[in-house]
């Protein structure tokens, strides 16, 4: 890799650990602009960590982050984030156009209410996902499919040019599968850097151009046809898995 | 004559007592909204044990029962029983639940010791203190109605002013992190605020019983409604409701506590809400239960009568 090139996302000897467990050690990372990445790894090897970490979430014991040779705090406005479904409360009182709206809130700043212009930007961005005749449903009456679409149009409202999104395929049927491929490929032909923690390695050939095996340590990462390789797999899950490449 | 004085005076301070258990409600059921949201009822509670020993120093160091005072000494008190709470649940391995067990029971012990110790002292000025305990709205004044209203209004300004923040904070922390919101911050205002709330009913509802008084509006309010301001509008509605007619429940006879008879007010609401509301109550999904099964065996029933039928 040429040095002088530009990143996206730079981790330079990224350690994070919680009280005296270290989750990730002496992570190194360049993310070059307009890729799809995919960080793929067992459980408990430190994905979400990783970009809670480039989100400036959780405090690194050592090491740091830059975003377009910036730190995360002065380019916030370019990062779109997607966290885990899970992680809400999906009982919460609000409806479908009220969360894709929240994406607005950081450029909207303090106390500055959304208004006209947030709403449209809200129903183009649930048109991007196929919600838009949901818009007033209660979120905790959708499908969870339909929720991960929902946190995807709230990103996607941010007008990010980094995503990071936290499994965003979990426990998602096989149309919204499909529907959040399109977008990702979409996002990536329009120029964005698309980062995706992701669990299925059956899939990451097809939907992926770069990856990162991750297992507390960066076992490998760059291109998928040269980083995608059975030993840096079986280097990843310890040999405990049997992967079979389908060629 | 003398009949219709009584009655005037008498109406004169049930009103009083009633405006000031109904804005008391208003501002807790509309605070105690985000509590029950972000799962922390038993805060609110903690909160008002902890409270207890700073009205017993207010007024060991002051001397004095003006309401603004013993509220401040409560509100500091419950503010670094919460702070005790986080730094505990921060630097060692104790889990939440039981930093709330432990710095409730302690604070609340402390305070009980004190207020016993001013009550041996026989100071002539004491009565009235033990109020804090269980409530006893009919001691409330004109000038404990100004302070619930000015100090309650400013909250709930307050949560106006901040209300995108505020949803954002509850509904997803580290999105909101991300955007750049101090969520510490907003942290620290939201639980400023329940402080507030708090020590604004210790009086009329007592320590023991305030975190009620949070909780049940709120979960009764979201029975109605799927729309946070929705939900806050009721929550103050429904805790005004239940602090005025707790009122004069517990006014219509002598030494009835205050506090536990607008508590019971407020969990006939809440009962009423579960059982009753449309869409989330309970009457609501065994109809609906009913309905389903009626469906499903007509057909059913048309399953079986056609084989019958093929059968002839």
């Amino acid at each position: 890799m040429q040095p002088l090139e530009t990143k996206a996302i730079e981790v330079t000897d990224l350690t994070v650990a919680y009280q005296d467990k270290p989750v990730l050690w002496d992570i190194d990372l360049d993310v070059p602009p307009g890729v799809l990445l995919s960080i793929v790894g067992p459980n408990g090897a430190g994905k979400t960590t990783l970009i809670k970490a480039i989100l400036g979430l959780v405090r690194p014991a050592a090491g740091n982050v830059l975003i377009y040779d910036k730190p995360y705090e002065a380019q916030r406005r370019i990062v779109g984030y997607v966290p885990q479904r899970g992680t809400v409360d999906w009982d919460f009182p609000t409806n479908v156009l009220d969360v894709v709206m929240m994406g607005r809130y950081g450029a909207l700043g303090w106390i500055r209410r959304p208004g006209k212009q947030e709403r449209e930007l809200a129903m183009h961005a649930l048109e991007k996902v196929g919600l838009e005749e949901y818009r007033a449903r209660q979120i905790s009456q959708l499908s969870g499919g339909q929720q991960q679409r929902v946190f995807l149009a709230r990103a996607l409202v941010q007008d990010a040019t980094i995503y990071l999104m936290d499994e965003p395929f979990q426990g998602v049927d096989a149309t919204t599968e499909r529907a959040i491929v399109t977008l990702l490929q979409e996002l990536r032909a329009n120029g964005k850097t698309v980062v995706v923690v992701h669990h299925d390695l059956q899939t990451v050939e097809d939907y992926f151009d770069w990856v990162m095996l991750l297992n507390i340590r960066r076992v490998a990462s760059g291109p998928v046809a040269e980083t995608f390789t059975p030993d840096n797999l079986r280097e990843t899950y310890g040999g405990r898995v049997a992967f079979i490449k389908n060629q | 004559m003398e009949i219709i004085n009584i009655l005037n005076h008498f109406d004169y301070t049930l009103m009083i007592v009633a405006i000031g258990a109904a804005l008391l409600g208003a501002v807790s059921g509309s605070l105690g909204t985000y509590a029950v949201l972000r799962r922390q009822s038993l805060l609110g509670d903690a909160i008002s044990h902890a409270a207890l020993p700073g009205i017993a120093i207010a007024f060991l160091l002051t001397g004095s029962k003006t309401p603004l005072i013993l509220v401040l000494g409560a509100a500091i008190a419950g503010w670094l029983g919460t702070l005790l709470i986080m730094s505990i649940v921060r630097m060692t391995r104790i889990k939440y639940d039981s930093a709330l067990g432990i710095v409730l029971s302690t604070f609340f012990g402390f305070g009980l010791v004190l207020h016993t110790l001013i009550q041996r002292t026989g100071n002539a000025n004491q009565a009235g203190l033990d109020t804090f305990l269980f409530g006893q709205a009919a001691t409330m004044l004109k000038r404990d109605i100004l302070t619930i209203g000015i100090l309650g209004g400013i909250a709930i300004i307050i949560t106006f002013i901040f209300w995108k923040e505020l949803k954002l904070l509850v509904f997803d922390e580290g999105f909101a992190a991300s955007l750049g919101f101090s969520t510490r911050a907003l942290d620290i205002l939201l639980t400023s605020l329940l402080v507030i709330a708090i020590v604004l009913g210790l009086q009329a509802v007592g320590a023991v019983l305030m975190s009620a008084m949070l909780v049940a509006p709120a979960v009764a309010a979201r029975q109605w409604t799927d729309r946070l301001s929705l939900m806050m509008f009721l929550a103050a509605c429904f805790g005004a409701l239940a602090g005025v007619s707790g009122t004069i429940i517990s006014s219509s006879a002598s030494r009835i506590p205050t506090g536990p008879t607008i508590v019971l007010c407020a969990t006939v609401i809440v009962g009423f809400s579960i059982l009753f509301a449309a869409n989330r109550g309970l009457l609501w999904d065994w109809t609906r239960q009913q309905r389903n099964r009626r469906g499903l065996k007509t057909a059913a029933g048309g399953l079986f009568k056609e084989p019958q039928q093929g059968g002839d």
